[in-house]
């Protein structure tokens, strides 16, 4: 089975998918990315299908549950690069992806994410002026007393 | 029966120039004046001649030794649609054979009724072969102008950097609907616009289908990351809408195309300020 490489990027994961994509192929991918996240704390998570042609019911799905599960892991995904027919057989399939971030190409997702980080910090700065620690790197929830 | 009939109103057929003139003078009657009565004349003698050919084959005009009278058929249905002819007058002139047959049975002294009612057949299966290939030619050029009509009215105009839209003009269809779906899609790829405004200023009314379509179309702008805006909603449109009950959610609705850009352009960053000491 080929698995989807996932890369680190500074503070995001870039997942570029260039292969057909498989059911197992994405079941791997989301332990992967799942792993991934947590050991490099990584706050977003970009994942790259402009050349993804096919898809069907349960990889839609699945993009939606690995926006669910990064969330979880508190990091923002971004789908960017969907083609025109996958937008129109997910939307046929009535899969809206809701809660889901999306955008033309990498470039615009990473300024996606670094306007969501950017946003984190300042929202962090306004923690620790209230005199809480800092969120310290390995992802784990922060310590606030 | 049948292939003996045959025989009969073959050799009507052959009976000579007489059946020809008067085939012709019958069918004179319904085109009075429209075609001349040589043209008419050389017209029924090719046919005839045509057909007398093909009744070797029995009478059965599905047969393939018709193929030679149906494709004259088919084209001189063609070429008189083309000229103004109605499919009756075309068919008439057809029909019209039956008069000259009959003439020649009666004239023979044995028209019974069996040769009469098979060679009456005969000349109906003839005179529909005409209306059919009508039908069909008329078909044909329906179709084409839709699909014509399907290319014309879904342009892609690009009204800003990164903000193209889609002036929809006329009833939406699912088929309609799918074409500029596809290509608003395609657009927003090959511009890299982040912003599509679907206007429907031209679109005379809005079901639940129409709002369906469209709202599909946002969804899918959505799925690509583009911010779809839809725009020229009229005031029954609107009232309509709300009667109907249709949701259209948190997407962006303007009402004239010009406030949907402005939009747009804010969304992009771009800001429209009057300059000083202009009206």
């Amino acid at each position: 089975m080929e698995r989807v490489p996932v890369l680190s990027l500074g503070d995001a994961l870039l997942v570029s998918i260039q292969i057909d994509l498989q059911d197992n192929t994405v079941l791997a991918l989301q332990e992967d990315l799942a792993e991934r996240i947590v050991s490099t704390g990584a706050r977003g998570v970009l994942i790259d299908i402009s050349a993804v042609d096919i898809v069907d019911s349960f990889i839609g799905r699945m993009f939606a549950s690995i926006a669910a599960l990064s969330r979880l892991l508190d990091a923002e995904t971004v789908v960017v690069g969907m083609r025109p027919a996958v937008a129109i057989t997910l939307v046929e399939l009535g899969l809206s992806l809701a809660g889901v971030r999306t955008a033309l190409d990498v470039e615009r997702g990473m300024k996606i994410l670094r306007a969501l980080s950017d946003r984190r910090e300042v929202r962090q700065a306004d923690e620790a002026d209230a005199d809480l620690v800092p969120v310290a790197e390995g992802g784990g929830p922060a310590a606030g007393a | 029966m049948t292939q003996a009939d045959g025989g009969r109103v073959r050799a009507l057929l052959r009976s000579g120039d007489k059946v020809l003139r008067r085939w012709v003078e019958a069918a004179e009657e319904p085109l009075r004046g429209r075609l001349t009565t040589g043209e008419l004349g050389r017209t029924c003698s090719d046919l005839l001649s045509v057909l007398v050919e093909a009744t070797d084959g029995g009478l059965d005009v599905r047969t393939d030794a018709y193929a030679g009278a149906r494709g004259f058929l088919t084209e001189l249905s063609r070429d008189w649609a083309r000229r103004g002819f109605s499919p009756t007058e075309t068919a008439s002139a057809v029909f019209a054979l039956k008069d000259a047959l009959f003439a020649a049975a009666d004239e023979d002294g044995d028209g019974d009724l069996a040769t009469v009612l098979e060679a009456s057949r005969w000349v109906d299966a003839l005179g529909l072969v005409t209306f059919e290939s009508f039908a069909r030619a008329r078909e044909q050029v329906i179709s084409e102008q839709a699909e014509q009509l399907l290319e014309l009215t879904t342009p892609v105009v690009k009204l800003w950097e990164g903000v193209v839209a889609v002036p929809l003009i006329g009833t939406l269809d699912s088929a309609r609907t799918q074409i500029v779906m596809e290509k608003l899609l395609q657009t927003l790829v090959d511009t890299g616009s982040e912003h599509a405004i679907i206007d429907i200023t031209g679109v005379p009314a809005v079901d639940t289908e129409v709002a369906q379509h469209l709202l599909k179309t946002v969804v899918a702008a959505r799925l690509m990351g583009a911010e779809c805006t839809i725009s020229g909603i009229r005031p029954q449109i609107a009232q309509t809408i709300v009667t109907l009950g249709i949701e259209f959610g948190d997407i962006t609705t303007k009402s004239t195309l010009a406030d949907a850009l402005l939009h747009a352009m804010r969304g992009t960053g771009v800001e429209v300020v009057r300059r000083a000491g202009s009206r």
